[in-house]
């Protein structure tokens, strides 16, 4: 039996304990906003917060989650309002497909918590994990920048 | 015509296959219903088709005044739906903030659904025009009676319909009802706006989709869950063509969550987009089947193409494409002008295999009840999930409705529905709703392959430094394989190996396929990606070889330009499937996008050394064209940078400015990586990369850090833009890591050459 919070709601889980994240979310919550990329850590797709912290919640065992706070893309803007990375990739209008952004803008706003004023070495380093198969790096970093500036 | 070429042991795929052929050169592009009321026809009725007013099968009114727009094409990222609704709503005055866009379903009355080939601007464009321009033309007819006025007096604006004399205004929701009334005009009398009076098109504008994706709301196939869903993970065989010789499932059928497995039937030839076969473990979560599915024991027969291994499969194609090959075609005389003393160049060069990698892996429901298949999934192409579907259930084309998600990604894999066809087989087996998630290791191991390939340049140049013979020959592995072809159909060979568009006097381009052993599919760019990397690079060679610029060569290899009749030269070009009367091949405006370039780029003005080099090439593909230059700083470790990336494009009429840009950013960011690090190999039949660990992709912090987008403004007719940014990139990189190096790279991809 794990109790967590996800998105603000206290949740009690007693599924397989090895079961990632990423599938409780998905298949049981249906918080289908966090994306299934790879199942092995390697792009990103998955990106949540644990207790403000982001991790790849397809290697994120629902074991290690007792007493833990998670957010997802889901219940990243409040009341309708975007948050400012989200508002970012809105003004640079990022994305293409669409599929990976949930993923880089959790790795974003946890890189802004870390790092305030990144400079593009910090985001190159900060968001590398975070694949995009359409190719919108230049406007994500231009949009992490702008989020930086509003938030400044 | 390609179907020529096939044998069709299943008459049934007839149809698929003309839906699937990306180039084809389809007989009716646009229905021709396609100004008629045809709800009752429909597979599945819109909000388009039951509002009030429905003069097109793209568009409705509801006397509300909310305008329905269906976009039938697939958004995977080129922002297609937004793009080709925006045509609409600017012909019709709309308000866009009045305007919904519906995702259309398979269905023939809308047309071509295949989104590939780059060509949805270029074939619905006018589609879409006269389904606004319709609708305008009535609620202006409506408004006429109503006001009592001649029509010609009134004008529109923002939703509304004006009388300018009397300052009279009628909303298009009230016309609504009287406007239905009223017969549907002809195309040809309809009268469009002028390019001046236009709101929307060439105008900035956000996709659609934007709120939604920044939110996570989007929905893609992988988020569709049905009422009693239950989940599949298939094992595929490992080698194709693969059939299982034994299964032990007790350990995968023990995993808490799975309920059964089913062996699927492998696939009889031609492949087509038939499932691959294999054993599908089914369960109630996407985690039990793929636990499920690593305790399975299956033993396969691997059949004839266990003995593919990529090495010795390149060297093969390399010592091939050095002998003569079957001509494709032939201007003057090469042999005559090597034949003459001057100084003769040749290169090999060559390209590996690679995937598609779309970001969302293939995924798709299907419902089975009464006879009738229901599809959801992340599609290009919703009429070959049709066919495929009907052919695989044995089911009429008729009693499979596909509905089309959001596509995360697609690159041309996701016009090949396999998957879907496996979801609807196990729906119709299990009597319930099936999901079936392929993993990423499933797509890596099982997709349709960008083929690799061996290309041959061989060419002499005069005193003055201008080619005058030039020699191109090709060998890879075909498409056509996939449809039973014994050989490349005709379009692989006319992106980028027939219609190289120089002033060179004799030209011969010949080619060979080599055999698949895999499932070859077309990806971004398709056969331009190889071809554009060896000719313009061999340009590079020629120029340097002459002791000339790059850039200056180039052009001079192009002379004063002009319109290149192919046809006059015996070579049956399918030109992307295009008019080639409308859409030539026009040397002229090759010329423009590198001069511009060349500005752009401050070509030049820098000497390259001290690690850091530009290179430039310039190509035409579906019918738009582009040239690159791209910087790079290379470091002691031999580590390549690219500072930037100058894109220069003439697609004719640009939609949407900012969507075009990102095309043009996307493919110079997947040129780069594709050129620096794509390679899937195999080895006994066996794929040996299975994740973004094996198959490398750019990241963020090793793509061009700069990629900027220029347009020349040719005012030519709209082409495509989701392909044709990609092959240029992909010379003129390797043509910088010459400026900066003096190491000529020949082979793909780049990272396999020490450049320290």
């Amino acid at each position: 039996m794990v109790n967590l919070t996800v998105n603000g709601k206290a949740r009690t889980y007693d599924g397989d304990p090895d079961m990632p994240l990423l599938w409780y979310v998905r298949d049981d919550l249906r918080l289908t906003g966090t994306r299934f990329g790879c199942g092995a850590g390697l792009c990103g797709a998955c990106t949540v917060h644990v207790d403000g912290q982001a991790v790849r919640s397809c290697q994120t065992k629902m074991s290690t989650l007792a007493g833990k706070t998670v957010l997802t893309i889901d219940a990243l803007s409040t009341n309708g309002t975007l948050h400012p990375v989200q508002k970012a990739w809105v003004t640079h209008n990022v994305p293409q497909c669409g599929y990976c952004q949930s993923g880089q803008i959790m790795s974003a706003v946890a890189l802004l918590k870390a790092t305030p004023n990144p400079t593009d070495a910090d985001i190159d380093r900060g968001m590398a994990g975070n694949i995009c198969r359409c190719g919108t790096y230049q406007r994500i970093r231009a949009a992490i920048h702008t989020a930086a500036k509003e938030r400044a | 015509m390609i179907i020529e070429n096939i044998s069709l042991n299943r008459r049934q795929f007839l149809g698929g296959l003309l839906s699937t052929g990306a180039f084809v050169v389809a007989s009716r592009l646009v229905p021709e219903e396609l100004c008629a009321q045809t709800a009752g026809a429909a597979i599945f009725n819109t909000k388009a088709d039951t509002a009030s007013l429905h003069p097109s099968v793209y568009l409705g009114i509801e006397t509300d005044g909310t305008v329905f727009i269906v976009t039938h094409r697939s958004e995977m990222g080129t922002g297609i739906r937004t793009s080709l609704p925006l045509v609409a709503a600017d012909e019709l005055d709309a308000n866009w903030n009045r305007c919904r866009i519906e995702q259309g379903v398979g269905d023939t009355r809308y047309g071509d659904q295949n989104t590939d080939g780059s060509r949805s601007i270029r074939d619905f464009y006018d589609a879409f025009r006269v389904a606004g321009a319709s609708a305008r033309s009535m609620l202006i007819s409506a408004a006429a009676t109503q006001l009592n006025v001649p029509a010609s007096e009134l004008t529109t604006a923002n939703h509304e319909v004006v009388h300018a004399k009397s300052g009279k205004k009628l909303g298009y929701g009230a016309l609504v009802a009287a406007a239905a009334k009223l017969p549907v005009p002809k195309a040809a009398e309809l009268q469009f706006k002028p390019k001046t009076a236009w709101k929307f098109v060439g105008k900035e504008r956000p996709i659609y989709d934007l709120n939604n994706i920044a939110t996570g709301k989007a929905e893609f196939g992988l988020d569709v869950y049905r009422e009693g869903m239950v989940f599949a993970s298939v094992e595929h065989p490992p080698v194709v063509g693969g059939v299982v010789k034994s299964l032990d499932d007790k350990a995968a059928l023990a995993v808490k969550g799975v309920s059964q497995t089913v062996t699927l039937d492998a696939p009889k030839p031609p492949l087509l987009f038939q499932t691959l076969g294999g054993v599908a473990v089914i369960g109630n979560s996407t985690w039990a089947v793929t636990q499920g599915r690593k305790q399975l024991k299956v033993e396969w027969n691997d059949g004839p193409h266990a003995n593919f291994t990529s090495a010795p499969f390149t060297a093969a194609m390399v010592a091939r494409v050095k002998q003569p090959l079957k001509v494709a075609r032939n201007l003057g005389n090469v042999d005559t002008e090597f034949g003459k003393g001057g100084k003769v160049i040749e290169a090999v060069y060559t390209s590996p295999m690679a995937a598609h990698a779309s970001m969302e892996p293939p995924a798709a429901v299907a419902e089975f009840r009464n006879g009738k298949a229901e599809i959801w999934c992340p599609t290009q192409n919703p009429q070959a999930v049709q066919d495929t579907v009907s052919a695989a259930l044995g089911i009429d084309k008729k009693n499979v409705v596909c509905h089309v998600t959001l596509l995360g990604g697609g690159f041309g894999r996701k016009s090949k529905p396999d998957y879907a066809a496996e979801a609807a087989i196990l729906a119709r087996k299990l009597g319930k709703p099936v999901k079936v998630v392929w993993t990423r290791e499933d797509d890596i191991r099982h997709d349709f392959y960008h083929a690799s390939a061996a290309v041959y340049h061989k060419a002499t140049v005069d005193a003055k430094g201008k080619p005058t013979a030039w020699l191109q020959r090709s060998v890879f592995q075909p498409i056509g394989s996939t449809f039973g072809a014994p050989g490349p159909l005709d379009f692989e060979l006319d992106l980028g190996l027939v219609d190289a568009p120089y002033d060179i006097p004799n030209i011969r381009a010949e080619n060979a396929g080599a055999d698949a052993h895999v499932r070859i599919g077309w990806f971004r760019a398709v056969t331009n990606n190889f071809h554009a990397f060896a000719s313009h690079c061999f340009a590079d060679e020629l120029a340097h070889a002459a002791g000339r610029d790059s850039l200056e060569f180039m052009l001079d290899m192009l002379g004063p330009g002009k319109v290149i009749d192919l046809k006059a030269q015996g070579v049956n070009y399918s030109n992307y499937g295009a008019d080639i009367a409308k859409y030539p091949v026009d040397s002229r405006r090759l010329r423009r996008v590198l001069e511009v370039a060349g500005e752009r780029s401050n070509w030049g003005k820098k000497k390259p050394g001290n690690g850091w080099g530009i290179g430039i090439a310039a190509h035409r593909s579906f019918n738009t064209y582009v040239a690159s230059v791209v910087e790079v700083e290379i470091d002691a470790q031999g580590r390549v940078k690219i500072p930037r990336i100058d894109q220069v494009a003439d697609p004719g009429i640009v939609i949407n400015p900012d969507r075009v840009r990102a095309q043009l950013e996307g493919a110079a960011v997947m040129g780069a990586g594709l050129a620096m690090y794509g390679e899937i190999t195999a080895t006994n039949g066996r794929i040996d990369q299975k994740n973004f660990d094996g198959f490398r992709v750019a990241r963020m912090n090793d793509a061009p850090v700069q990629v900027n987008v220029h347009f020349v403004e040719s005012g030519n007719l709209p082409t495509g833009v989701g392909e044709p940014g990609l092959p240029p990139v992909i010379a003129a990189l390797a043509n910088a890591i010459y400026s900066a190096t003096g190491k000529r790279i020949r082979e793909m991809p780049f990272s396999k050459t020490k450049l320290a």
